[in-house]
């Protein structure tokens, strides 16, 4: 029991992040106006973002900004002072890829809108089967 | 990194998530969709990623939201679903 | 439909748990992911290109390729909103708003009648016609300077500090986006019109992929910044702090224009004469 408890409390967050995943997930399938939908899949973005950067924290670190500046040449960089800068990096074009798919999905929003009255997914289709 | 401090950003994150695919008004869930980027940020900003929270309080809680009110202005408010 | 996504959710959830039981645990220091590649990042990073912020240095100059690509991605989406959108035929609105300032008097002109011209006595109003908000407007013409100058700043000290060429780009296009919505549209494209908007995305991802050439004329390999060496006089550590400036610059460009283009088209819908 006690070993089970300590299973969870280490991976805990982990499964905050799978929560929050599979909540974006369930708005991209289950609902119907498109708006949500959009927003279903920007959740999911930002919270697969969330589970690469906490791959990244270490103990007892500082944020990855050489401290000293300049004069660090006198002092040696240790390598466990600072947390890991690869999933940042990787992140930032994560996060600026996500605005710009939103930027065109809104437009095509837009014109879907322009074209059929609507925006629920249902009524387009029922419009679609008319035609 | 204070655990006390991210259970409770972590919680209202969530919240916020929820919140902003359950209700009926658009506009109300492009504004949900603002704060929860912006808890986001805050998360980022306690684990320590300086660079990716001041990107995402920029981008996600700035012009994110802000398309998102300019196309819910030029489509419908309200919503069934 | 929604006991499908449901079912669907529970399963991919359920997946992902059982995976994490391999995971290490949450701040290790011996995790694989802070064991092979990223040490290398943060001990040479001082001396091979003396750029503090080891985050700048990775995204601009050893992880240059990516950067490139993504800024092209950031214009290919400012391009596919053109295309979607814009309408280039004008299009007669039914009816116009128009004020007369000295008075005050709002006319509706219906559609076929001759407009009265723009002047000092006549100004057109939007459609969705909001009252002339004295404090919004003010408070607009204090903040969009500052946050200029703030934006340029984050775009210099992205060496030093968290920030660099996104995030100032994103700032400089967001206070334009300030004074659009607080004045009008039309104000808005009066000073920052659509072709100089396009125009600056292009240029943006020109100066980015020109700097990578200008190292080929130099005689070394594509975006590599220790070729710039011999333009700017300096030893080849240096010169990459340089190379670093240059593209966050280019990429600092081409993000503002796309993010004032995506505002103009997704606010009129494309017809740029109205918007929110």
């Amino acid at each position: 029991m006690n070993e089970l408890i300590s299973i969870i409390m280490s991976k805990l967050n982990y499964w905050v992040y799978i929560a929050l995943m599979m909540i974006g997930l369930y708005a991209i399938i289950a609902k119907k106006n498109l708006v949500k939908k959009i927003i279903g899949m920007n959740i999911l973005q930002t919270a697969v973002i969330l589970f690469f950067i906490s791959l990244g924290a270490k103990k007892d670190a500082t944020i990855p900004i050489i401290m000293h500046g300049h004069a660090a040449k006198s002092h040696a960089v240790q390598a466990a002072d600072y947390i890991n800068p690869l999933p940042h990096v990787l992140m930032l074009t994560a996060i600026v890829v996500a605005v710009a798919t939103l930027g065109v999905a809104l437009a095509l929003v837009i014109k879907v809108f322009q074209q059929y009255q609507t925006l629920e997914e249902d009524e387009i289709l029922a419009q679609l089967k008319e035609e | 990194m204070i655990w006390q401090i991210e259970l409770v950003v972590l919680l209202m994150v969530i919240i916020c998530g929820i919140g902003a695919i359950t209700v009926k008004d658009l506009l109300g869930a492009a504004i949900l969709f603002g704060a929860y980027s912006f808890m986001m940020c805050l998360l980022w900003a306690i684990m320590g990623a300086v660079d990716v929270a001041f990107t995402e309080a920029s981008v996600g809680a700035g012009i994110s939201t802000v398309l998102f009110v300019a196309a819910v202005f030029r489509t419908s408010r309200r919503t069934k679903d | 439909m929604k006991t499908l996504a449901v079912f669907i959710v529970l399963l991919f959830g359920g997946l992902l748990i059982y995976c994490t039981l391999d995971f290490p645990s949450r701040g290790d220091p011996q995790a694989p992911a802070n064991m092979h590649v990223s040490p290398h990042y943060i001990e040479h990073t001082m001396e091979e290109t003396s750029v503090p912020n080891i985050v700048t240095a990775v995204l601009a100059d050893y992880r240059g390729y990516d950067t490139m690509f993504e800024t092209i991605v950031i214009f290919s989406a400012g391009v596919a909103c053109l295309f979607l959108l814009r309408i280039f035929r004008r299009i007669e609105p039914e009816t116009q708003l128009y004020r007369h300032i000295p008075s005050g008097i709002t006319l509706r002109i219906a559609k076929g009648v001759e407009p009265p011209r723009e002047s000092r006595e006549f100004e057109r109003i939007d459609l969705m016609w909001v009252p002339y908000d004295l404090i919004v407007k003010t408070s607009a013409r204090l903040i969009v300077p500052f946050s200029q100058i703030f934006a340029l700043y984050v775009i210099a000290h992205g060496h030093y500090s968290p920030g660099g060429g996104f995030q100032g780009g994103v700032i400089l296009g967001a206070s334009i986006i300030l004074f659009a919505i607080s004045h009008n549209l039309r104000s808005s494209l009066a000073r920052i019109s659509e072709k100089l908007a396009v125009l600056l995305c292009g240029l943006g991802v020109f100066i980015y992929a020109g700097t990578g050439a200008l190292s080929i004329f130099l005689g070394s390999n594509y975006l590599d910044y220790g070729a710039l060496s011999q333009v700017f006089g300096v030893d080849p550590v240096t010169a990459r702090s340089h190379g670093i400036l240059m593209v966050e610059i280019g990429v600092g460009i081409c993000v503002m224009a796309v993010m004032v283009h995506l505002y103009y088209n997704l606010a009129s819908a494309g017809r740029h004469d109205e918007g929110l």
